[in-house]
């Protein structure tokens, strides 16, 4: 057997980014926090894709966990990324364990469906809330950690930090889950089901344990990023939210729990430098690279590092 | 009680609008899934592209000073340009490689053509709005229970039931019709008994680019024309036809009433709801009849 080397390069990426972050302006610490809590959400959405199962409604968890954060930061003061995140992905967690007896009964295009519909409800409340802010949302006050606040200067490079400690034990965590029989089934219920379900594993269950570990991740996401952006508005439930989400992990391809952060990094990237190109055609450069991933990398940006090694 | 049951008819006048509006602006949406097996994003596009070019064409034909009563032609005209436009460009050029792809993939494919026709529109068009109110203000208003109503939606409730029997006589009635059927059934063999199944998607495509585009120009005199137009129209056209069932006429008709009266219920009674009322409707169907009211089950492969 090959050794593991997942752990090894999670370790190396912690020890890059708390070095590396001393010297990067406050722009790219910005950039790469973003990607951490994009990078998380499509983590989650990638396990479910392993199932074949595509989820259009992931900016639900997403908008959940902001808006858990955003509540605590207003409601109790409560400040600190650690506990933010935490409590996003617990309540991102819960929702979808309830909504869970529901999606887990649907496959295909009427899953992604299900779950779309399920977000446009709570953008529907959302929206409507006013003690919520409405659509304007609402601020939230900078990060502390451990009760401490950071000096204006340090505010992104902390939250930078805690957000890819946290990011990365979701990443190794998600990577041992993947280990086992109960993670290992997500590529057979995507061939075959009912083969899963004659060698006595319970699809049902497993679709349903997957859909709860990617809300906490999108919860824990969202939470992140909210206290990243200081702002937390109704369109984060939007669907094109969940578009992002899936283009980034169509983009990232499935093939390492790191491959969803380089897929978020790229697409910040490509977003940025278009956008900074050409303001008014930035959306259409998302669109050819999208149409360019899906036409000459099926299996993603990971499939490029893979075909290097196997030559 | 007296003023909630004294508004019924504006809501059911409101309702039968709306409704013929979703009607109009979604049945392309279900047509295109019902034989392609595609769910189209780019359809938001489509009818944003007929928005703009029925606002545009609108404009121009009524700045030369010519009829105005001809206004509703050129709005068709502009429907039927983006048609021929885009649709062969779209599904020749790209979507037909795509086809032996999952369907998940198609739809991302969609999507990516949606990102990119959001621009191409802001190019063509600038980001500015459009106003062309005439059509609407031509043919004065009519009166339900105390409130006026321009009487250019009975234009819209007339197109829909034109467009509802009309699709359904073709699909029911003709020969083209029943080689569609044939289509849908089973392409492969369609194609080895010798029907010309790329002309029948090619068509298709185009019909529903057509239907969603003269849903975009009909609504265009109603609105301010402005970029972003179509992003709504995509979730709430998704909405109706997976109520009623994807791939189903009748269903895309059923979802359309549905939608149309529970919007115009909570508008009058409750408007903190309309949203959040829509997409429950679609949760709750998807609920308890996972394929919608009038979807098929397909048989389970092992």
């Amino acid at each position: 057997m090959k050794p593991d080397r997942t752990p090894a390069l999670l370790v190396a990426i912690l020890a890059a980014i708390m070095v590396g972050g001393l010297a990067l302006p406050q722009w790219l610490l910005f950039i790469l926090t973003i990607a951490c809590a994009q990078g998380l959400v499509v983590l989650g959405l990638s396990l479910l894709i392993r199932a074949g199962l595509v989820s259009f409604g992931q900016a639900l968890f997403y908008c959940v966990g902001a808006y858990t954060a955003g509540g605590l930061a207003r409601a109790f003061g409560v400040s600190d990324v650690f506990l933010q995140m935490f409590a996003g992905a617990a309540s991102a967690a819960f929702v979808a364990f309830v909504l869970g007896f529901l999606l887990a009964r649907y496959r295909g295009i009427f899953f992604g469906l299900l779950s779309l519909a399920l977000s446009m409800i709570f953008y529907g409340l959302v929206v409507k809330s006013e003690t919520l802010g409405s659509t304007d949302g609402f601020n939230l006050a900078k990060a502390t950690l451990f009760g401490v606040r950071p000096g204006a200067e340090w505010v992104r490079y902390t939250v930078l930090v805690a957000a890819t400690c946290v990011t990365l034990a979701a990443a190794f965590l998600t990577h041992r889950y993947l280990k086992t029989p109960l993670g290992s089934l997500g590529p057979a219920i995507k061939d075959n089901e009912i083969r899963v379900e004659y060698m006595g594993a319970s699809v049902r269950y497993a679709i349903h344990v997957n859909y709860v570990i990617a809300a906490a991740l999108a919860g824990a996401g969202g939470a992140l990023a909210a206290t990243t952006v200081g702002h937390i508005d109704p369109e984060m439930a939007y669907w094109t939210t969940s578009g992002e989400f899936v283009f980034i992990a169509i983009l990232a391809g499935s093939g390492s729990v790191v491959a969803p952060f380089l897929g978020a990094l790229i697409f910040g990237a490509i977003h940025s430098v278009a956008y900074g190109l050409s303001p008014n055609t930035w959306q259409m450069s998302m669109g050819l690279a999208l149409l360019a991933a899906i036409v000459f990398l099926p299996d993603g940006l990971w499939s490029l590092f893979r075909r290097r090694k196997n030559a | 009680m007296q003023t909630a049951l004294s508004q019924l008819g504006p809501v059911i006048v409101d309702g039968i609008i709306y409704s013929a509006w979703l009607f109009i602006a979604a049945v392309g949406l279900t047509l295109v899934y019902g034989v392609m097996k595609i769910l189209n994003v780019t359809h938001g596009s489509f009818y944003a592209l007929g928005a703009y070019a029925g606002a545009s064409l609108t404009a121009a034909w009524l700045a030369r000073g010519y009829p105005p009563m001809l206004s509703y032609a050129v709005l068709l005209a502009g429907a039927l340009l983006v048609t021929l436009v885009a649709a062969p460009v779209i599904e020749r050029g790209l979507l037909r490689f795509m086809y032996a792809k999952d369907e998940v993939v198609i739809l991302l494919v969609t999507y990516a053509l949606f990102l990119v026709l959001e621009d191409v529109i802001k190019l063509i068009w600038g980001v500015n709005p459009y106003f062309v109110a005439e059509p609407y203000a031509l043919l004065g208003s009519f009166e339900v229970g105390g409130l006026k109503y321009p009487t250019y939606n009975l234009i819209l409730v007339g197109l829909a039931l034109t467009l509802a029997a009309g699709l359904a006589w073709v699909l029911r009635a003709t020969r083209v019709g029943k080689l569609l059927l044939a289509v849908i059934h089973d392409p492969e063999m369609s194609r080895a008994l010798g029907v010309n199944v790329d002309r029948f998607y090619l068509v298709t495509f185009g019909l529903g680019c057509f239907l969603a585009a003269l849903g975009g120009s009909f609504t265009a005199p109603t609105v301010s024309v402005v970029p972003g137009l179509g992003v709504d129209v995509i979730v709430l056209s998704f909405a109706v036809v997976v109520i009623g069932g994807l791939g189903s006429l009748p269903g895309a008709a059923l979802g359309a009433v549905i939608v149309g009266l529970v919007r115009s219920l909570s508008v009058h009674y409750l408007p903190q709801v309309e949203l959040f009322v829509i997409y429950s409707v679609m949760a709750l169907v998807l609920a308890f009849r996972p394929r919608g009211l009038f979807g098929l089950a397909e048989p389970r492969k092992i």
